[in-house]
C-alpha cells in the first residue's frame, strides 16, 4: 500500500474509487445473450449453411488424392517462379506434413482460411470501394477498421462463442473480422490513389462515376488490391490458429493441445506445417500480383 | 453570329472557407497573398475574361502559381469556378446539367495532360479509342478510328504495344490521337510537352500545328516556357496570381508590352541569357599528352585529320594548343612538344552564359577550351556551335524551364 495506514480516505486518491467504477461489461454480455436468443433462428440458419460450405470445401479438397495435390503445388510453384526447384521445395515442403500425420488436419485448416478469406474478399471489396468512393463512408468505417486491427484478437472469439457457441463457425467469424481489414484497406487506398490525371483523363473524356470506377479506377488499382488479398489470406491463416481456443479443429487445435500436455515434440510439428501452408499461401499469391505487374509493362 | 468559340466572363476560383470576405478584399485591390494571411483563402483565380476564336491557338502562359493550370480545368468543368460563366458555342456551362455535361465532354472538348494521364492497363489503341468507348461507339467503329488516330499521330504499328514499353514522347502522341479521336471542337492541353525533352519537344511542336492545321481544331495551350507559346500561339495570354496581365498576337506583345512582369517574361525567351557553356560545348576529337614526343602528336592529329591538338598533363589539365606547324617545327628542330605549346589562348568556364562568350568566341582563331575549376578540360565550343545555336533560337527550346529569372 502506498498510503499511510489510518489514513483510508485517501485511498481514493492513490487508487480509482470503487464508486466512480461501473461495469459496462455484464450489460455488453447480456445484449449479446439477448441478441442471439432473439435471433436464433437466423443464426442457426448462418451457421449452417455456413457450416456446410466448409464442408463442401473440406470434401472437396480430401477428394483429390494427396499426390495430386502435391503436383498441384509443384505447378504453380514452378509457374509464378520459373524456377523448377522452387516447386520442388513446395512439393517437399507439403509432403513433410503428410508425413508427420497431418495431411487431414492440413485440410481442416485450409478449408476455413479458404471460406475465411472468400467471405472477406466478397464482403471487402465492395467496402473497399464505399470507402474510396464517399468521405461520410470513409470517416465511419476507417475508426472501426482500427479497432478491429488494434484489438487483441482473442477478444473476437468471445462474441463468436456467444452467438454461434463453439466449432468452426464461430472460428469463422472471428477470422473473418480479423482478415477482412487489409482487404477493405487495401482496396480503399489502391482505388483512392490513381493517378490524379488518370483519374481526371476519365472524367474530361466523359465518363460516368461508375465507368470511371469499373474501367479505370479498379483496374488501375489492381495490384494494390491484390496486395490486399495476400495480407488477407496471412490474416486469416495466423487467426485460424488462434481459433483452435474454440474448438475449431485443425493444426491449431494439435498445437494446443500438445501445449496442454507440455509436448514439445506433437506442437513443434504442426507449428511447422503452419508455417509450410503460409509460406506456400504467400508465396503463390504474392508470384501472381507480380505477373500481373509483369505482364502490365 | 460572332465566331468566338469560346467566352470566359469573370471567371473566379477561391479555395477556402471564408470566401466572402476575400472577394471583398479582392475587389478592394489586395494582393493575393494578405488575402490569404487574413483570411486563409487560396485565390487561384480572379476575374479572368476573355474570348476564344474558332480554330486559332490560344496560349495561356504564366509561371507555377499562376492559376493557369486551374483556368485549364474550368473549360471542362474538372474544377468548377466560385462565380462567372464560360459560355461555349452561346450556351452556358456552368448551367449544364448531368447528362448535358457528360454530352458536351464527350463529343465538344477534349484534353492532353502533362503527365499523359494515360492508362496503363490498357494498349496504345485502347487508350486511344476510351473516350469513344465511354459514349457508346460500336466497337468496329472506335477501332477503325482508333487506328486512324494512331496513323494520325505517327504511331502505325505500335496499336498494340503496352503504354510502359513507350518512351515520352510517343506517349504523349497516344495521349493526342486519344484526344482527337472523338473529333472534338476544342483541345484542352495542359502544358502536355513539358515533360518531354527538347528536341522532342520540337518534334511535337511540329506535329501539333500539321495537325492543327489539317484538322482546324481550336486549342487551348498552356504552358510556361515562352517560346514555345510565341512559336506555336496565334493568341498568348501571359497569367500572374490568378489574374490575366496581357492578351495580344506573340507580334504585339513582343513590341508592347504592357507593363514589366511582361517585358521581363519575353526577355526570357533570348537564348544566350538563358543557356551555358556547357549545353554546346562539344568533346575535343584530338587529344595529346604535354610529354608526347612531337612524331606522335603529327600522328594523332593527321589521323583525326585537323591541324591543332589540345595538350593536357597526366590528369586531363589544359596546358595548351598545339598546331601541326609547331609539331612540325619540333620534330625538325629536335624540340620537346612541350616547348611549342602555345599557351596564349583563351579558355572559358562551363557555366558561362552564351551571351557573355559571344565577343570572344567572334575574334577566336581556335575553338575555346572549356575547363572546371581545377583547369581540367571538359570539351570545346567552336564559333560556329555559338552562332548556330543564336541562329536558332527561334527554333530550339530552351533546355529545362526558361522561367522568368
Amino acid at each position: 500500500m502506498i498510503n499511510p495506514k489510518g489514513m483510508t480516505h485517501m485511498n481514493n486518491i492513490y487508487s480509482f474509487p470503487q464508486s466512480l467504477q461501473f461495469n459496462i461489461g455484464s450489460a455488453l454480455d447480456d445484449a449479446v445473450k439477448q441478441f442471439s436468443k432473439n435471433n436464433e433462428g437466423v443464426l442457426g440458419a448462418i451457421r449452417s449453411v455456413a457450416i456446410k460450405s466448409i464442408q463442401g470445401i473440406n470434401w472437396a479438397l480430401s477428394s483429390i488424392p494427396w499426390f495430386v495435390l502435391i503436383i498441384i503445388v509443384i505447378y504453380f510453384g514452378y509457374r509464378v517462379s520459373r524456377k523448377i526447384y522452387v516447386g520442388l521445395l513446395y512439393g517437399v515442403m507439403m509432403f513433410f506434413i503428410g508425413a508427420s500425420g497431418l495431411w487431414s488436419h492440413m485440410i481442416d485448416t485450409v478449408s476455413v482460411v479458404i471460406a475465411a478469406v472468400a467471405i472477406s474478399l466478397i464482403l471487402g471489396f465492395p467496402l473497399g470501394i464505399l470507402v474510396a468512393m464517399s468521405k461520410r463512408a470513409e470517416n465511419i468505417i476507417r475508426p472501426i477498421l482500427d479497432l478491429m486491427q488494434t484489438m487483441p484478437s482473442f477478444v473476437y472469439l468471445v462474441p463468436a462463442v456467444m452467438l454461434f457457441s463453439i466449432g468452426i463457425m464461430p472460428a469463422l467469424l472471428a477470422t473473418v473480422i480479423y482478415s477482412i481489414v487489409p482487404m477493405v484497406r487495401m482496396t480503399s487506398h489502391g482505388i483512392m490513389h490513381v493517378d490524379k490525371e488518370v483519374k481526371e483523363a476519365a472524367i474530361a473524356f466523359g465518363s460516368t462515376k461508375m465507368q470511371a470506377l469499373v474501367k479505370v479506377q479498379i483496374p488501375q488499382a489492381m495490384p494494390t488490391i491484390m496486395t490486399g488479398v495476400n495480407q488477407t489470406i496471412m490474416m486469416a491463416m495466423s487467426m485460424v490458429v488462434t481459433c483452435a481456443l474454440i474448438g475449431a479443429e485443425g493444426l491449431g487445435l494439435e498445437i494446443l493441445i500438445a501445449t496442454n500436455r507440455v509436448e514439445m515434440g506433437k506442437a513443434f510439428l504442426p507449428g511447422i506445417s503452419i508455417v509450410i501452408i503460409a509460406i506456400i499461401f504467400d508465396r503463390l499469391t504474392q508470384g501472381l500480383i507480380k505477373k500481373k505487374e509483369v505482364a502490365e509493362q | 453570329m460572332n465566331d468566338n468559340i469560346i467566352e470566359v466572363k469573370n471567371i473566379s476560383k477561391l479555395y477556402g472557407i471564408n470566401k466572402k470576405e476575400a472577394s471583398r478584399m479582392m475587389k478592394e485591390g489586395s494582393n493575393k497573398d494578405d488575402v490569404y494571411k487574413k483570411t486563409g483563402v487560396t485565390v487561384a483565380l480572379w476575374d479572368v475574361s476573355f474570348e476564344v476564336k474558332k480554330g486559332e491557338i490560344f496560349v495561356i502562359i504564366g509561371l507555377s502559381g499562376s492559376g493557369k493550370s486551374t483556368l485549364v480545368r474550368c473549360f471542362n468543368q474538372l474544377l468548377k469556378p466560385t462565380s462567372g460563366d464560360i459560355i461555349f458555342e452561346g450556351k452556358n456551362i456552368e448551367t449544364f446539367n448531368k447528362s448535358e455535361l457528360l454530352e458536351y465532354r464527350r463529343n465538344k472538348i477534349s484534353m492532353v495532360f502533362q503527365n499523359f494521364g494515360l492508362m496503363s492497363h490498357r494498349n496504345v489503341m485502347d487508350n486511344v479509342a476510351y473516350g469513344l468507348e465511354v459514349k457508346g461507339t460500336a466497337k468496329d467503329e472506335r477501332q477503325k478510328r482508333a487506328l486512324e488516330m494512331t496513323r494520325l499521330v505517327g504511331l502505325e504499328g505500335w496499336e498494340h504495344k503496352s503504354i510502359e514499353s513507350l518512351s515520352g514522347g510517343m506517349k504523349q502522341r497516344v495521349g493526342l490521337a486519344r484526344a482527337l479521336a472523338s473529333n472534338p471542337e476544342v483541345l484542352l492541353m495542359d502544358e502536355p510537352f513539358s515533360a518531354l525533352d527538347p528536341l522532342v519537344r520540337r518534334d511535337m511542336h511540329f506535329e501539333l500545328l500539321s495537325i492543327q492545321r489539317k484538322l482546324g481544331k481550336t486549342v487551348i495551350f498552356i504552358t510556361h516556357d515562352i517560346n514555345e507559346a510565341f512559336k506555336l500561339g496565334d493568341k498568348v495570354a501571359i497569367m500572374k496570381d490568378g489574374k490575366i496581365v496581357q492578351i495580344d498576337t506573340p507580334e504585339n506583345m513582343s513590341t508592347n508590352p504592357v507593363d514589366d512582369y511582361v517585358k521581363k517574361f519575353i526577355d526570357s525567351a533570348d537564348k544566350t541569357k538563358v543557356l551555358s557553356v556547357k549545353n554546346i560545348m562539344i568533346t575535343p576529337s584530338c587529344l595529346v599528352r604535354e610529354n608526347d614526343s612531337p612524331k606522335n602528336a603529327i600522328r594523332e592529329m593527321q589521323q583525326n585529320s585537323v591541324s591543332t591538338a589540345y595538350a593536357v598533363d597526366s590528369r586531363m589539365v589544359y596546358k595548351g594548343i598545339v598546331s601541326i606547324d609547331d609539331a612540325l617545327r619540333a620534330g625538325k628542330e629536335n624540340l620537346k612538344l612541350f616547348d611549342v605549346i602555345n599557351k596564349d589562348v583563351m579558355t572559358t568556364s562551363e557555366d558561362t552564359l552564351l551571351s557573355e562568350i559571344l565577343p570572344m568566341a567572334a575574334e577566336a582563331k581556335y575553338p575555346i577550351a572549356v575547363l572546371n575549376g581545377g583547369g581540367v578540360l571538359k570539351g570545346i565550343v567552336t564559333k560556329t556551335s555559338v552562332l548556330s545555336s543564336l541562329a536558332e533560337r527561334e527554333e530550339q527550346p530552351v533546355q529545362g524551364k526558361s522561367d522568368v529569372t
